[in-house]
């Protein structure tokens, strides 16, 4: 039995709204005469309702599927249609060009083996023609044909075309493109589609069709078995069987096999199928495997051949395409599903962003939605894949956020992380952005270092006031007060100050995972003190805000009245009196407050975070 | 100019390799949802796709037998040989087979003639409320993209919010053949294994595997009435016949099979499966033109889906 894949191809077409697409998509399926009747019928009538071609048919109009895109005139997600020719069968996805394009271009993409790019013949390659391409580069299609649309508006001229071509094919041998055709066409007649066109002679290569249906396609059955065990299927004592699509390569009765991330060896006995035994099965079937020993394997296992196993690792390089409404940021905790297995993950690290434009990769510490880029995760038990570009169905993966359910992110993986391998997290279905999320905020330390009596406990209490009426939740961690409990057993050496500071930072850290916008109010007189709790926080989650007030200005106001125990001797160390203290040298905020009223100085820190919103 | 091909430009080879990658691939969904998804259910309607989804569940689990229900919605107005068909089969393959019926709707009397919410009443809530019942999360139906313009847009594992409510623009990204079976409470998946199916392709298919469907679908000599162009087989004496209106002998057979006052049947000589195939192959119309209930306007499909009709 042969490998189905060739017989029924997937196709992607890519374009924007302007360029034609879903005119030339229409015109594709009405010249290999795949409408019917009624649909031809329903598709005049919606011509001359919603029609932009004024007396003709609008072919965009077979594909605008739903009301609301009738309406407003946008294709709002990938459709799908099949069609035929008399060589091959197709799947179409047509991704619409608008907000989501390259979300539903990367779906529509994910599972292509070719796809159609349309170029405006009047414009020439755009920068979204060359994201368009690196999204299908992404996705792994690397078989393209450009149809170089509304010839007729170019005149039909040749050069015109060539010039496309020509910088297109560059463009294509410089991304690993192993096929880039240019066809001369204008959708709304049909030329060069199905149908060669007399208006352009000059073009001696096959029409668009013509490409899609004699285009030379890679062969998954050629590589090494592979087959992610979905099902055990176990009816009784008398049968056992590992269910599962085989990825790639093929299998006969009496191969060797490894069921891995396990390890354990055993021997085809069977491929057992509803129609009887198979003699061997090959890349794209499913069936059922039978072995000659038990083997101990199960739902998210990949089954291999024993000579040439697949790589198995608990940390991943992947390329990621980000959907989450939401930012990603390092140490967001995700369920990771890859191919039948799925597996609590972190995103431990985002290397770099990857510009879909112009290819760069750029230094990034979060993806923002529909960004792609280079990411690290580690997963909470090692699996059985293979890098994307050799296998997409073991090199695939999806990101599920543990709130919402959603499928937040596309990964390519590209390499196994050995050095990670060791590292495990203990990943939780409720993380620190699921509650900033649930709480609506931006959850961070606000940390008030300064002289006693400049002000810190009066400006956050402000503030604190403040931030609660507009809906935010805080705490404040005052420098008394933890000395009743939490810091009760510390002096005010040296030493134990440090520890203190420890104790409050580590603390405000819990807090803050917690989603709480923490106000920290302490004197924190020492530099190396101050450094070491900003260092316990993500960049930009720690504020530092140095209250300013001249030591006699303090001694002035003295609200708990330690400067004048001091005066009496009462205390030895009190700082700024017989004990120093290290001003910041660049503090994120310094308030001066002989200057302005508690109220002014509240206000400055309110308006440096965003009164606490969450981030855009 | 749109026109449909025959059996004799060669197709049918190549063609029967794109089965095989069909057939694989629903058997892979189907086996994702037996593993991945708490609670599923298979909606059966009794017609083609729903003959050829059985057969598909009873090749994905072999030796075992189909590891979930079979879910009817009877909404009392099937054609008598559908209800007799589906019996025989549940008896025959020793399949768990759920029937349920809108009893409130049917004691109130509701029917296709007198009340135009009929089919939202006794097909899309009465689904609604038999999912419900039973706690069932993830249902397998036997849609098909090529069927209507806002089914070509649907996903293969399709999320319902809760009260079964489709809303397209909040549809989860679907990449390659990765399912994401997460629901949160409330939430509930419609699971489409046929979607890349065609009616030619369905046809072929029973073909080939030789899968019993329901009489209905070959031409026979059958009561029928010319309603509003609509040929209407009448099947009990439940029918209302208007003014003038004399049920004729026609030879007729079904394309697609619903409630009997609400299909149209078409004329045809097609009366065994290689003949049906042929009628197919070569059809000019799509085969929801004979449903009066998706002619309600454009976009009445979507409408209906939105609600929660399957």
């Amino acid at each position: 039995m042969a490998a189905a894949s060739d017989s029924l191809l997937r196709v992607v077409a890519c374009g924007s709204v302007d360029d034609g697409k879903s005119t030339l998509i229409g015109r594709l399926l009405w010249d290999s005469r795949c409408v019917m009747e009624d649909h031809a019928l329903a598709l005049a009538r919606a011509s001359a309702e919603h029609g932009t071609r004024e007396g003709l048919t609008d072919f965009a109009l077979l594909l605008d599927g739903l009301l609301a895109e009738r309406e407003q005139g946008i294709t709002i997600d990938a459709a799908y249609r099949g069609f035929e020719t008399p060589r091959r069968r197709f799947i179409l996805a047509d991704a619409p060009g608008h907000l989501q394009y390259t979300r539903n271009m990367a779906t529509a993409a994910s599972s292509a083996r070719l796809a159609i790019l349309l170029v405006d013949a009047r414009k020439g390659l755009l920068e979204q023609t060359f994201r368009h391409a690196r999204i299908l580069a992404l996705m792994g299609v690397r078989r393209v044909v450009v149809a170089v649309n509304k010839m007729d508006l170019a005149g039909w001229q040749e050069p015109v075309f060539a010039s496309i071509a020509t910088a297109f094919g560059t463009f294509a041998a410089d991304n690993g493109f192993l096929e880039a055709h240019c066809v001369p066409v204008c959708a709304p007649d049909g030329d060069n589609i199905v149908h060669r066109s007399a208006r352009a002679p000059w073009h001696a290569g096959p029409t668009l069709v013509e490409w899609l249906e004699t285009v030379a396609l890679d062969d998954p059955s050629a590589s090494a078995f592979r087959m992610p065990v979905q099902w055990v299927n176990r009816p009784g004592e008398h049968f056992r069987g590992w269910s599962g699509r085989i990825a790639a390569g093929s299998v006969r009765p009496g191969d060797e096999v490894v069921a891995l991330p396990g390890g354990a060896h055993a021997r085809v006995a069977s491929i057992s199928t509803f129609d009887g035994d198979l003699p061997v099965a090959v890349a794209g079937q499913s069936v059922t495997l039978v072995f000659s020993e038990p083997l101990d394997a199960g739902r998210g296992d990949v089954i291999a051949a024993a000579a040439a196993p697949p790589p198995v690792a608990a940390a991943l390089e992947a390329d990621l395409l980000w959907l989450g409404r939401e930012p990603l940021l390092p140490g967001r905790s995700v369920e990771v599903r890859i191919h039948a297995c799925s597996a609590g993950a972190i995103v431990s690290a985002i290397h770099c962003r990857t510009d879909l434009g112009t290819g760069a990769a750029c230094e990034a510490g979060r993806l923002a939605t529909n960004e792609a880029g280079v990411v690290e995760l580690a997963l909470d038990r090692p699996v059985a894949f293979e890098p994307y570009g050799d296998s997409r169905p073991l090199g695939g993966l999806i990101l599920v956020d543990r709130a919402t359910g959603d499928t937040v992110a596309a990964g390519m993986v590209r390499v196994a992380l050995r050095r990670a391998a060791h590292v495990r997290w203990q990943p939780y279905a409720v993380d620190r952005a699921a509650r900033e999320r649930a709480m609506g905020q931006r959850a961070r330390c606000i940390w008030f270092t300064g002289l006693p009596g400049s002000g810190k406990s009066t400006i956050a209490n402000l503030l604190e006031q403040a931030l609660l009426a507009s809906g935010r939740h805080t705490f404040v961690l005052d420098g008394d007060n933890v000395r009743h409990g939490l810091s009760r057993d510390l002096a005010f050496s040296d030493a134990d100050r440090a520890e203190n500071v420890r104790r409050v930072s580590e603390v405000a850290r819990l807090m803050v995972d917690a989603g709480l916008i923490v106000l920290v109010s302490f004197i924190s007189p020492f530099l190396a003190d101050r450094a070491a709790a900003r260092a316990r926080f993500e960049p930009g989650d720690f504020l530092e805000v140095f209250v300013d007030a001249p030591l006699d200005e303090c001694m002035l106001r003295d609200p708990k009245g330690l400067y004048a125990r001091a005066r009496r001797g009462e205390i030895t160390d009190l700082t700024g009196f017989g004990s120093p203290y290290e001003a910041p040298a660049a503090p994120d905020l310094h308030l001066r407050t002989a200057e302005e009223t508690p109220e002014a100085s509240a206000l400055r820190v309110l308006r440096a975070i965003g009164s606490g919103q969450r981030d855009a | 100019m749109p026109h449909g091909r025959s059996l004799t430009d060669g197709l049918l080879d190549a063609l029967l390799d794109a089965l095989d990658e069909l057939e694989s691939e629903a058997i892979e969904i189907l086996r994702e949802v037996a593993a991945a998804c708490a609670r599923p259910v298979m909606l059966y309607s009794i017609g083609k796709d729903s003959s050829v989804l059985l057969h598909l569940a009873r090749k994905a689990f072999h030796p075992r037998s189909i590891p979930f229900p079979l879910l009817h919605v009877d909404t009392g107005w099937k054609f008598r040989e559908m209800l007799a068909f589906r019996d025989r089969v549940a008896r025959e393959l020793g399949l768990e087979l759920l029937v349920h019926t809108n009893e409130a709707g049917r004691a109130a009397g509701i029917n296709p003639f007198d009340h135009p919410d009929y089919t939202d009443v006794m097909k899309t809530q009465t689904l609604r409320d038999a999912l419900d019942r039973h706690g069932f999360r993830a249902a397998i139906g036997g849609a098909r993209r090529d069927e209507e313009a806002s089914r070509s847009k649907e996903r293969i594992y399709s999320v319902r919010a809760p009260g079964h409510r489709w809303d397209p623009r909040t549809q989860r990204a679907e990449f390659w053949n990765l399912c994401n079976p997460v629901l949160m409470p409330g939430q509930t998946l419609r699971v489409f294994p046929l979607s890349n199916w065609t009616e030619a392709d369905v046809w072929r298919y029973v073909l080939r595997e030789g899968i019993e469907v329901v009489p209905l679908y070959f031409a026979r000599m059958r009561p029928v009435v010319e309603r509003d162009g609509t040929l209407i087989v009448v099947d009990d004496d439940r029918m209302r016949l208007r003014a003038g209106e004399q049920p004729v002998a026609r030879k007729v057979r079904f394309r697609t099979l619903g409630c009997y006052p609400l299909t149209g049947a078409v004329e045809s000589d097609a009366q065994d499966l290689p003949a049906v195939v042929a009628e197919v192959l070569a059809a000019r119309y799509s085969e929801r033109a004979g449903r009066l209930i998706d002619q309600d306007g454009a976009g009445a499909m979507e409408r209906k889906k939105r609600d929660g009709y399957f």
